[in-house]
């Protein structure tokens, strides 16, 4: 196992990572600008993939670089050039009704990652990981997807709902680098084309919003009830 | 390797009718395509079955199971693509789309192959891509009639599920990583290896895990609390999408979490993960009988009967067992087959009368004897009233249940259906015997494609419901034992 015995500058470096992201994502929690979101999804993914490279290297896991390298190329510049090209034809640029204001997720977002190291260092304590990275690469991987779940519970706009998908789903892999780089490598490349196919989908699907409803915010999807 | 060849052309026979349907781009020439693909991937999985053994055949590197399970489930699949594909032919020409049709037709192959697929996947990181992948092909196929409400219906789903199955994604990466303290850093994933390796993962990690994926799955589902997305989704998308997504869809992502708490069965947790199950299952039969009581819609009825139904194929599997497992598998076929029938008729009805509200249909009976008397049989049977399938499968799960702890799961589902069949007979008898005002005169060009996969359906239900055959009933037992391990 890769996190039981990795040497001090590695663990801090992986550490610094983790945590940049995280303070990324509440970049995005505490902005109401659909660019700002953007750029932090942009940075986020570059400073997964250079978790990635980084796992690579100490880990001894070369197939890491080919996903650090997949990783810039799919969710560091094509997504957020997609996403991009969505925002600047919907002339949408921020949240208008925002169901919680910024500060207010900003502390909601806090209590979350409290939470979510409780039940990180529960389950590390289990296996005597508790002084090592693993706790760190749980509560990140925990607190970004409940970051993203208040995202998506309180911003209307529908670019602002894919992004939170995307803050789950990166969440999800910056976790799994740390925690289970050995993960075979085959799973890893179809999750990354997988992430190409959604929001490729979500594209079609906002033009189809902007020309059948008139609007890209979900408060207006009030049709079907019942 | 006869099983094999068979896979191939079940797989096969949709990506090739994808394919020809985006080059031919006629109308006429994809729907007969994509209808001689349903019907070879139908035809190969029909004999699937006989030909398994005990033992599990694998494929490619392992990433390909075939096994009992894996071969029921593609079969009920298999029945509603075909019987989709036939109704569709009829159905779809009523809308006058012939110029996208051929997307349509695309998509629903494509449909057809992800939901087929899905139950072969042997890798539990590939069988979550398979399922992600058939709530991406589904999402434009819920949105074709391009109307506000089904742009709605169509955001909704893809937006909670693909939030929801993320989860099971976490869940899947813990699992993996529980896995990790026992094999070793980089192993295959598949379930086998999982169900090996459970019984020396530490239990409040692989707890954790379950839930999680639970919870994902459960979203795709729809188990209630997860549901929301269903309704309307189902109820917005062209008559043949509605019956693939409850048929086809709904049983492919529920053999996932049949699979993954066989694993955690075999790592010994106790009672928990089933206790959730069960819980998860009641309150979707709740949610289930509390909307289908005030419903409106006749589409949704049908969508809220789904949700019922899959609680009740949840609480076969969560009371665990030969009956219960056998009990839920064989609920699986007959909810395939009926939910079909149903959705058949609905659309009919919607076409007919050119609405979906329950209110402004009436007469159904006097206007369509023939194809009114199927449907009201179908009505009959989704409510679980003998003589038909559902009522023998129902029956199976409650003895399953009736053990001390369960028992109260078993008295809630009674009554619970108990009233879910006297709110669905209520409708039906407004629909039928009301007096019809002068305004709702339906229009009664219903082509043979629309009615024939009708009877289709209703036949093999009623068989079904009068005589389970021993060779099914040793075949879901064997399936029953893979999915206990270190039960006795």
């Amino acid at each position: 196992m890769l996190i039981q015995h990795l040497n001090p500058l590695a663990s801090s470096l992986f550490s610094l990572l983790a945590i940049v992201s995280l303070l990324l994502s509440f970049v995005m929690l505490g902005s109401r600008w659909l660019n700002n979101y953007l750029y932090a999804f942009a940075a986020e993914s570059w400073v997964i993939a250079a978790l990635s490279a980084a796992v690579g290297y100490y880990g001894n896991y070369p197939e890491l670089y080919l996903i650090a390298i997949l990783t810039v190329l799919f969710r560091g510049v094509l997504l957020p050039y997609l996403l991009w090209r969505i925002v600047r034809r919907l002339e949408v640029s921020r949240e208008i009704d925002v169901g919680l204001q910024p500060s207010s997720s900003l502390v909601i977002g806090a209590l979350f990652v409290m939470f979510a190291l409780a039940v990180s260092y529960r389950v590390a304590t289990v296996f005597h990981l508790e002084l090592s990275v693993a706790v760190l690469a749980l509560t990140v991987m925990l607190s970004m997807k409940l970051i993203g779940f208040l995202m998506l519970a309180v911003r209307h706009e529908a670019i602002s709902q894919i992004l939170a998908l995307l803050v789950l789903e990166n969440g999800i892999f910056l976790g799994s680098q740390i925690l289970v780089p050995g993960m075979p490598l085959l799973i890893e490349m179809v999750i990354l084309f997988d992430l190409l196919i959604v929001v490729a989908c979500f594209g079609v699907l906002v033009n189809y919003l902007v020309t059948h409803v008139g609007t890209t915010s979900t408060l207006a999807l009030k049709r079907l009830t019942g | 390797m006869i099983v094999g060849s068979l896979i191939i052309a079940i797989v096969a026979a949709p990506l090739i009718a994808l394919l020809g349907c985006l080059i031919a781009r006629r109308p006429r020439i994809s729907e007969a395509v994509n209808l001689v693909a349903s019907a070879i991937s139908f035809g190969c999985a029909l004999p699937l079955p006989f030909l398994i053994d005990g033992r599990a055949i694998l494929f490619w590197n392992d990433y390909v199971i075939i096994d009992r399970t894996a071969a029921w489930v593609a079969l009920c699949t298999a029945i509603v693509y075909f019987l989709a594909s036939i109704y569709a032919i009829g159905y779809m020409r009523l809308l006058k789309e012939d110029d996208r049709l051929f997307v349509f037709y695309a998509l629903f192959a494509g449909f057809g192959l992800t939901t087929l697929v899905g139950p072969f996947m042997n890798s539990i990181g590939i069988y979550w891509i398979a399922i992600e992948l058939t709530t991406l092909v589904s999402t434009f196929l819920v949105a074709f009639e391009r109307v506000a409400e089904s742009m709605e219906a169509a955001w909704k789903y893809i937006m909670v599920v693909s939030a929801g199955i993320s989860l099971a994604l976490l869940g899947t990466i813990l699992f993996y990583w529980g896995g990790t303290f026992v094999l070793g850093p980089s192993y295959k994933m598949t379930w086998a290896v999982m169900t090996g390796a459970a019984p020396h993962m530490n239990p409040i990690l692989t707890i954790l895990a379950f839930l999680l994926v639970l919870v994902g799955y459960g979203t795709k589902v729809g188990l209630a609390p997860m549901h929301s997305w269903l309704p309307d989704a189902h109820s917005e998308s062209p008559a043949p999408v509605s019956a693939m997504l409850s048929g086809a869809l709904l049983n492919t992502a529920m053999l996932g979490i049949a699979r993954f708490l066989a694993i955690t069965r075999a790592a010994h947790l106790g009672q928990l993960p089933q206790i959730v199950l069960v819980v998860f299952g009641a309150l979707s039969l709740l949610v289930g009988a509390l909307f289908i009581v005030r419903q409106q819609g006749v589409k949704r009825l049908m969508a809220y009967s789904s949700i019922e139904h899959m609680g009740v194929v949840a609480l076969g599997f969560g009371f665990g067992g030969a009956l219960g497992i056998a009990g839920a598998l064989y609920h699986m076929l007959n909810h395939s087959l009926n939910k079909s029938l149903m959705f058949f008729g609905a659309g009919n009805m919607m076409r007919a009368y050119g609405t979906k509200e329950i209110l402004k249909i009436s007469g159904v009976g006097r206007y369509f004897p023939r194809l009114g008397a199927l449907w009201l049989a179908g009505a009959i049977a989704i409510t679980g009233a003998p003589p038909f399938g559902l009522f023998m499968s129902e029956f199976t799960i409650m003895r399953a249940g009736m053990k001390p702890s369960f028992s109260w799961a078993v008295y809630v589902m009674l009554v619970l259906l108990i009233v879910i069949f006297i709110g669905f007979m209520n409708h039906f008898r407004t629909m039928y015997y009301r007096d019809p005002t002068a305004d709702t005169r339906p229009d009664g060009t219903l082509n043979a494609w629309c009615v024939v996969p009708m009877w289709l359906a209703l036949v093999p239900l009623l068989v079904l419901g009068l005589w389970w055959p021993a060779g099914i009933w040793n075949y879901l037992t064997a399936i029953a034992q893979t999915l206990s391990p270190g039960v006795p």
